[in-house]
């Protein structure tokens, strides 16, 4: 067993919560048409009580810490924060669109020992790619921030996210990332607003789009086995747990709310009403999430696609029901196998009827020996 | 016997989850798990302390082990960590300004 995997287990069995997501912000320079965010300031946590917050995360055991936003750049005390946090030694990942990373800020993160940045790239063509920000210029601002963090040698994940607009380019970014020698994600996810909102879903990529990245080897490794026929359900698997989220890892948003995850917005309380760690212990949600284990689920836990399926709690959160199937999960597992879901088969969806979106995300990154990649289920990168 | 000092890098992230030390390099993302003693040499690391002190007065006198292989040990044990950046290694006391992550001679 790997040692994260030793340490995810050892997390779970003594309930340490060892990945936190905090937002600083919902603040934005872009306005990317497929966020899932509003972007006005209901009332951030000021410098102080983020300082506060991440104490108590310290002192609960969490190691990884993802800060993110919005913008988290645009907060004038970005960098403070950071350099608390690592004053608490915590491993920092930065989610950013990069445009406000220059040199001086560049070398900060890397004095800093930010362990990786994470920036959102749609297409290496500044009309693409711009007209998806909404802000003129972006483009090239952005590889200008890749391009100084890689200068100090820091560790750059390029964060794509397929849509109409960029499908045909992923390649090409996934090229561009290579060349910057930086890690390359695909996303094929887009995610409904954090309020329920499901407007942002018109920007979601065709099946054909989808599937075609779903047999793409460059992207998804061995396609045969990617895309292979469910595994037989055994009792490991009806006993698992649906994913991380609330087990050993949770999210905060800029105004304090603690959710399970980014894509679970079940709220189970407020960090600025009460310490992190009483949230963490007793709220009564966390608990329900955690009671729930794949024989619990509705529909799916008699689904062939059980075992291999990335269904995401959150989404089917958002479909009404955090033990129902989430339907975007279900078209992915029919677009990889070609065998419909048992959800799609009672309600008598065909395929050209299937409700579109999707949560894996596909993850490519160069190596001596080539392009690697690998697929992981996880938290929207948009 | 040369004296080897060892400070611990900035350059790490660090937690203990239910006694076990846990170390991160920011510098190539490695990973490790200390046991008790791995963990006693990296919280003595102070850079001022000699190896062979944190040796004799910490781990000798929690652990039954012989002075001499300890101290062999807990060097191979710093210069591993050295290599991937999370402690220095140096001949002299390391002052805390000096540029962490590294092996001096």
């Amino acid at each position: 067993m790997k040692l994260i995997e030793r340490l995810n287990e050892k997390a779970l069995v003594h309930g340490v919560p060892l990945s936190v997501h905090l937002d600083l912000t919902y603040r934005c320079n872009e306005r990317c048409e497929h966020c899932y965010l509003e972007h006005d300031d209901r009332g951030e946590m000021n410098t102080s009580e983020i300082q506060n917050l991440l104490r108590q995360l310290a002192e609960a055991g969490v190691f990884f810490l993802t800060l993110s936003g919005g913008e988290p750049l645009v907060r004038d005390d970005c960098f403070e924060i950071i350099e608390f946090a690592r004053a608490l030694q915590f491993n920092v990942k930065l989610k950013t669109n990069a445009i406000l990373i220059r040199e001086k800020e560049a070398a900060r993160l890397k004095a800093l020992a930010v362990e990786q940045v994470q920036i959102s790239l749609y297409s290496h063509r500044a009309e693409v790619h711009d007209a998806i920000t909404k802000v003129r210029g972006s483009l090239q601002r952005t590889l200008a921030g890749i391009r100084v963090l890689r200068a100090h040698g820091l560790k750059v994940s390029v964060a794509n996210v397929l849509m109409k607009s960029n499908a045909s380019d992923n390649e090409a970014v996934g090229a561009l990332a290579g060349e910057f020698g930086a890690h390359y994600m695909l996303d094929p996810t887009i995610t409904p607003m954090i309020d329920g909102g499901i407007e942002v879903l018109r920007y979601r990529a065709s099946a054909a789009d989808v599937a075609a990245v779903f047999h793409n080897s460059a992207l998804v490794g061995n396609v045969e086995q990617f895309c292979a026929p469910p595994q037989a359900i055994d009792d490991s698997i009806l006993e698992g747990l649906p994913c991380s989220a609330g087990h050993t890892a949770c999210y905060i948003s800029p105004y304090g709310d603690l959710y399970p995850c980014v894509q679970f917005p079940l709220p189970c309380g407020n960090v600025r009403r009460q310490k992190f760690a009483d949230i963490w212990r007793n709220s009564p949600q966390l608990a329900e999430v955690r009671s729930i284990r794949a024989k619990d689920l509705e529909t799916c836990s008699a689904c062939s696609h059980l075992g291999s399926c990335s269904r995401c709690p959150g989404l089917a959160y958002m479909e009404g029901n955090m033990r129902g199937p989430s339907s975007v999960d279900c078209e992915k597992s029919f677009l990889r196998t070609q065998i419909p879901s048992a959800a799609m088969m009672a309600s008598g969806l065909s395929q050209r009827q299937a409700p579109r979106s999707s949560l894996v995300q596909i993850q490519l990154s160069q190596s001596k020996n080539g392009v690697a990649s690998s697929v992981a289920a996880g938290q929207p990168i948009n | 016997m040369s004296e080897k000092y060892a400070a611990r890098s900035r350059a790490v992230a660090a937690r203990v989850l239910d006694g076990e030390m846990i170390i991160m390099s920011a510098t190539d993302s490695t990973l490790f798990s200390l046991n008790d003693v791995a963990t006693i040499i990296w919280q003595s690391a102070d850079g001022q302390t000699p190896l062979s002190l944190i040796v004799r007065d910490r781990i000798c006198v929690e652990f039954d082990v012989a002075q001499e292989d300890a101290y062999r040990d807990a060097k191979a044990f710093t210069e591993k960590l050295a290599s991937h950046g999370i402690l220095q290694v140096s001949d002299q006391p390391i002052r805390d300004d000096e540029p962490t992550g590294s092996v001096r001679r």
